[in-house]
């Protein structure tokens, strides 16, 4: 039985990776919804080109889905050229259609067939390992391992080839545009890279789990690193993990594959948003926490300063006296004297608090300024 | 006819068509609210975030009764849209990515959550499929009663705190420095949609739940530029919708209700985007037919005025080629327009002269092209 397990986890790691290549580009570009639509669009292409040729194996369904999803973009990018209605209101009506329409087909021409709508939301990864591709009489894989190992080596030689070209459209539609390279057809490019990818991924994960591999780890990413190579080969680590860990998740529960899969993919957005080391909710909140001691200490030495050398200095210098004067808590009190007395400001003798000369340096420098 | 009849005297269908009306008057009111605010994509993002709710529901109440897996899909709905609202706020990404991302990973975790219960023992093996797709025809009097009730609470809600939600949508900025509350009221208006959301989740489905949110929104928007008439719009074409597809699917066997109601509010959009006065497609066309019309007449009236200044008579008739030399195209339609209004004399072969009329026009034509 390991040899399924091992199968499984492969395929799960080439769909993330195939998936997260076009996705940086769809979360840097602002198109990320556009991978949700085209994901439930495909519907509609599989099952009309299923109704022509009649047959669940035939390349046709990959071309027909992926045309299916490249038109979906289209009408959604003509109806907000009408400027009758938003983009995102026009992303959220043009795929329902689609699905509804791929539905409907499915109820009344094909239910004789197995094509469960169902398995091409949610995927069944446990099962790609049966389905097997025979050369010449001979068992290679499983044929989900093999699509996908398409799919990805052409999303590898497209970035490779077009990587100057797709990056400067990213940033800078205007200078690209300005220099000859379309931005109209590298956005198309970029969809239909997205169609064909989702095609290929929805038979073994769903169309719910393309959305999330392709949105969620270089979401992931971006939150970390500000440079592309980067964010593309951190986006491939967490796809790689999260395509293992869920994997080993599902394995423990005896619970969905795919849905364990963008489990993980959440656990690890929520562990970079949360401790990114620039970005992150934690350690904004720390550096604020971090620099609001500091301003209190500061305005401490201050205050020590301004009653250095006077008869009240004994009474006014005091802990208590920060207490009353500066309305802090006196919890607040003494951690903002902790914090001086570590950085150098001030000494403490009992309750009574005295500036050092490194100190009476840094008060004498704020209030001047 | 007959089936019109038949909706009032079947028992399942009248339920069946009084659901969908209520999920079309729900969505179609509160909908416009997320049209407006370009929160259109929210539909979609928590109708899949509902999933979790509702299995951990199941899982703490070890029952299915319809308000408290509500309750469920309510909490974990809100849950989404709240960390997509904290996430937007805090960091760079741009809000689809959070909506995509808070959309997969929610439904992903319930998908977990989910084929975990269906393996537990003595567990009811059912819900997946009308969660996804929806089931109007599963839908009971209970169903319909909660609907209901839920239904008028929001719409109550809606209308007691109106002008608040208004300036919310169209000036949040402004609604802040009047003093109003803007997130608590934020977080309001978004838990009505919110439930307005779940409310049709058993009827149409996660995927197909955005359209009826979008859909009727995105229709009315083209008929007004009034938000309390928008509303109604909205309420009235999801609620006639939802009856519509419900009784096409019911007379045609085997045809499923959700998908059908999506394709005949999408069919309201797409007939509202083409013929509302104003906003209309084709009226828009129209107009810049008429105003081509008219400004080609005008220039040929002008250009024919310049070529007359050569002589002392102003009403000289000139060839047409000579208007072609300088002026471009259709020249004959432009002509008979202009002769209609009597401002050009025809005088004979390709010979066109100024009429006095034409003479007054053409200089206050000059005149404005001049200033």
């Amino acid at each position: 039985m390991i040899m399924p397990q091992l199968e499984i986890m492969l395929i799960g790691s080439v769909v993330a990776v195939a998936c997260v290549l076009p996705g940086v580009f769809l979360v840097l570009r602002g198109v990320a919804l556009m991978s949700d639509a085209i994901s439930h669009s495909i519907l509609l292409g599989i099952i009309l080109s299923f109704l022509v040729v009649r047959t669940l194996d035939s390349p046709l369904l990959i071309i027909g889905a992926s045309l299916a999803g490249v038109l979906t973009v289209s009408l959604t990018e003509m109806l907000i050229r009408t400027k009758r209605i938003k983009k995102d209101a026009a992303i959220g009506l043009v795929f329902p259609v689609f699905f509804s329409i791929g539905v409907i087909l499915i109820c009344l021409k094909a239910s004789n067939v197995h094509i469960d709508t169902d398995a091409v939301l949610l995927g069944e990864l446990a099962f790609a390992p049966f389905h097997r591709m025979i050369m010449f009489g001979i068992d290679v894989g499983p044929h989900a391992l093999w699509v996908m190992g398409v799919i990805l080596v052409l999303n590898v030689a497209l970035l490779i080839g077009f990587y100057k070209e797709l990056k400067l459209s990213t940033f800078d539609s205007g200078l690209a545009a300005s220099l000859g390279f379309s931005p109209v057809l590298v956005h198309y490019g970029l969809m239909t890279v997205t169609s064909v990818t989702a095609v290929g991924a929805f038979d073994a994960v769903g169309s719910i789990l393309v959305v999330a591999l392709m949105i969620t780890p270089p979401a992931t990413a971006f939150l970390l690193t500000e440079r592309l190579p980067r964010m593309i080969g951190l986006s491939v680590l967490f796809g790689v993990l999260s395509a293992v860990a869920g994997y080993g998740f599902a394995h423990a529960l005896d619970a969905s594959i795919a849905g364990s899969m963008a489990t993980m993919t959440g656990l690890f957005f929520t562990l970079a948003l949360l401790f990114s080391p620039s970005q992150g909710l934690v350690t904004k909140f720390l550096t604020w926490k971090e620099q609001q001691v500091q301003f209190s200490a500061q305005m401490l030495a201050v205050q020590l300063l301004s009653h250095e050398g006077t008869d009240i200095e004994s009474s006014e210098n005091t802990i208590d006296n920060m207490v009353d004067h500066m309305g802090w808590r006196e919890r607040d009190a003494r951690r903002i004297t902790r914090y001086a007395v570590q950085q150098g400001y001030i000494q403490r003798e009992e309750k009574l608090l005295s500036l050092t000369p490194f100190g009476r340096e840094l008060a004498r420098k704020i209030s001047i300024s | 006819m007959d089936l019109i009849l038949l909706a009032f005297t079947d028992y399942t269908l009248r339920t069946v068509i009084m659901g969908t009306a209520l999920l079309g008057i729900v969505s179609g009111a509160l909908g416009s609210f997320a049209v407006l605010r370009k929160q259109s994509l929210l539909g979609d993002a928590i109708s899949h975030a509902a999933l979790p709710g509702i299995c951990l529901a199941f899982l703490v109440f070890m029952t299915k009764s319809p308000f408290l897996l509500f309750l469920g899909a309510v909490g974990a709905g809100w849950l989404g849209t709240i960390m997509m609202m904290l996430v937007t706020k805090h960091t760079r990404l741009k809000q689809d990515a959070i909506l995509g991302i808070v959309l997969s990973v929610f439904f992903g975790f319930g998908l977990v959550l989910l084929t975990w219960i269906q393996r537990m023992p003595n567990a009811s093996q059912s819900g997946l499929n009308t969660f996804l797709f929806g089931n109007a025809s599963t839908l009971l009097v209970e169903d319909v009663t909660m609907m209901a009730v839920l239904g008028v609470i929001v719409l109550v809600i809606l209308i007691a705190m109106w002008k608040e939600f208004k300036i919310l949508s169209f000036d949040p900025d402004f609604a802040h420095v009047s003093g109003f509350r803007v997130t608590a009221l934020d977080v309001t208006l978004t838990t009505l949609i919110v439930v307005a959301i779940v409310l049709g989740l058993q009827t149409v489905g996660v995927v197909l739940m955005s359209a009826m949110v979008i859909a009727p929104a995105a229709a009315a928007r083209q008929w007004t530029d009034r938000l309390g008439l928008m509303v109604v719009v909205a309420a009235i074409i999801g609620a006639f919708s939802g009856v519509i597809g419900a009784l096409i699917s019911s007379s045609v066997p085997k045809l499923p209700t959700g998908p059908t109601i999506v394709l005949v509010v999408s069919a309201f959009v797409m007939g509202s985007l083409l013929f509302a006065p104003n906003r209309g497609l084709l009226w828009a066309a129209y107009h810049q037919y008429q105003n081509r019309k008219h400004l080609r007449a005008q220039t040929v009236l002008a250009n024919l005025f310049s070529l007359a200044q050569n002589h002392d008579d102003p009403h000289y008739p000139h060839d047409i080629a000579a208007l072609r030399a300088i002026g471009h195209a259709a020249f004959s339609q432009a002509m008979r327009q202009l002769e209609s209004e009597s401002m050009v004399l025809h005088h004979g072969e390709d010979l066109w002269g100024l009429t006095d009329k034409g003479i007054e026009k053409a200089q206050s034509v000059a005149k404005d092209i001049d200033s």
